[in-house]
């Protein structure tokens, strides 16, 4: 058994499981958004502030954008692992990587809450 | 009248931490009969009757024993299996990637060895111990099929960019290839502790499945299948 503190549950299955279960919101979500461009006749301003005015779509975006950043921090944390040594390099790149990811996060929900 | 020759080239990776402060690649030419083909490690022995610095491993010389891991034209295989004139030349030899030169063509094969010893490749049965032997049914005994046959030669964990960048905390192919060997053995009674040993994200989860040891293995075995049954059924334990 491999002790890691940094990854995301620090468990080798829940991580692999999170990165496979966010990837598979990503990708009803991308169905989802390329339907709605699909079958809307005009897409112009209004029909996005409409659509985005939907709770339900507030909500499944910013869930969309969560399993982005939970995926996001699996596949980082991982390249950070196998090719940066330096364990005080690697950390601060780490909480680089967090940080941003964070901001993102807080960053999506100023952006879909203001619709 | 004398025999018709022709003239393989070579090109060998050289290095002797004792004399040399890098390594380099030094030309070799081996003259054989133009009608004859043979083993490359074959080939070499014959170099070395030519050049006796040179170092490397053999033993059984018929793809059994595993010592004779090398990269050849930067594919790794075994000398002893590999035909002369199924190679491009000059032939590159080079040491298997990945792993400390001792020197020449020999790697310190600790890193590996202490990762096969992690996955304890033994069998574990605590129950008593039946009058003659513990029985396998022929199903059970078939699933050990394509498991059994690794010969540790490190071919396959020598060309994984995984155990390259991690080789003392990912286990490798061949490690992870024994694991599942006694995971689907019926007769181990330890399957939970194995599987708890692996559910760490380094161990088994550092695979990324590229293949590239599917691809070398000279037994024609596949890590990659048996690191996603370790997958499956660290899934189903729930660990």
């Amino acid at each position: 058994m491999v002790r890691s503190a940094t990854s995301l549950t620090g468990n080798g299955v829940r991580d692999w499981l999170w990165q496979r279960v966010s990837a598979v919101i990503l990708a009803v979500y991308t169905v989802f958004i390329v339907g709605f461009i699909w079958i809307t006749p005009q897409l112009d301003y209004v029909a996005w502030f409409q659509f985005f005015q939907g709770v339900g779509v507030k909500l499944f975006t910013l869930l969309a954008v969560l399993s982005l950043l939970v995926h996001a921090w699996v596949g980082m944390w991982t390249i950070l692992t196998d090719y940066v040594k330096p364990a005080g390099l690697r950390l601060t790149l780490e909480i680089l990587v967090i940080i941003a990811l964070v901001l993102y996060f807080i960053a999506a929900i100023a952006i879909v809450w203001s619709v | 009248m004398s025999e018709a020759m022709r003239t393989v080239k070579f090109k060998i990776y050289r290095f002797n931490p004792e004399t040399d402060i890098k390594p380099s690649m030094k030309d070799y030419e081996l003259t054989i009969p133009d009608n004859q083909d043979m083993m490359l490690l074959e080939a070499i022995l014959r170099i070395k009757a030519l050049d006796d610095s040179l170092a490397f491993r053999r033993s059984c010389r018929e793809g059994v024993c595993g010592s004779d891991g090398m990269n050849i034209n930067g594919r790794n295989g075994l000398a002893c299996v590999t035909l002369l004139s199924s190679l491009k030349q000059p032939i590159e030899l080079r040491p298997l990637p990945g792993l400390p030169v001792i020197r020449d063509l020999i790697v310190d094969m600790k890193a590996f060895f202490k990762q096969y010893e992690k996955v304890k490749p033994y069998l574990v049965n605590n129950d008593p111990l039946p009058a003659k032997e513990r029985l396998q049914s022929p199903a059970e005994r078939k699933k050990l099929d394509g498991l059994y046959e690794c010969i540790l030669c490190a071919c396959c964990s020598t060309s994984c960019p995984s155990f390259w960048w991690n080789p003392e905390k990912f286990v490798g192919p061949a490690g992870l290839l024994q694991a599942y060997r006694f995971i689907a053995d019926s007769r181990d009674t330890s399957k939970v502790e194995r599987l708890e040993a692996l559910a760490d994200p380094f161990s088994v989860f550092r695979c990324r499945g590229v293949m590239n040891c599917v691809e070398v293995c000279p037994k024609g075995l596949n890590p990659t299948r048996a690191i996603g049954h370790i997958r499956s059924e660290l899934l189903a334990e729930g660990n």
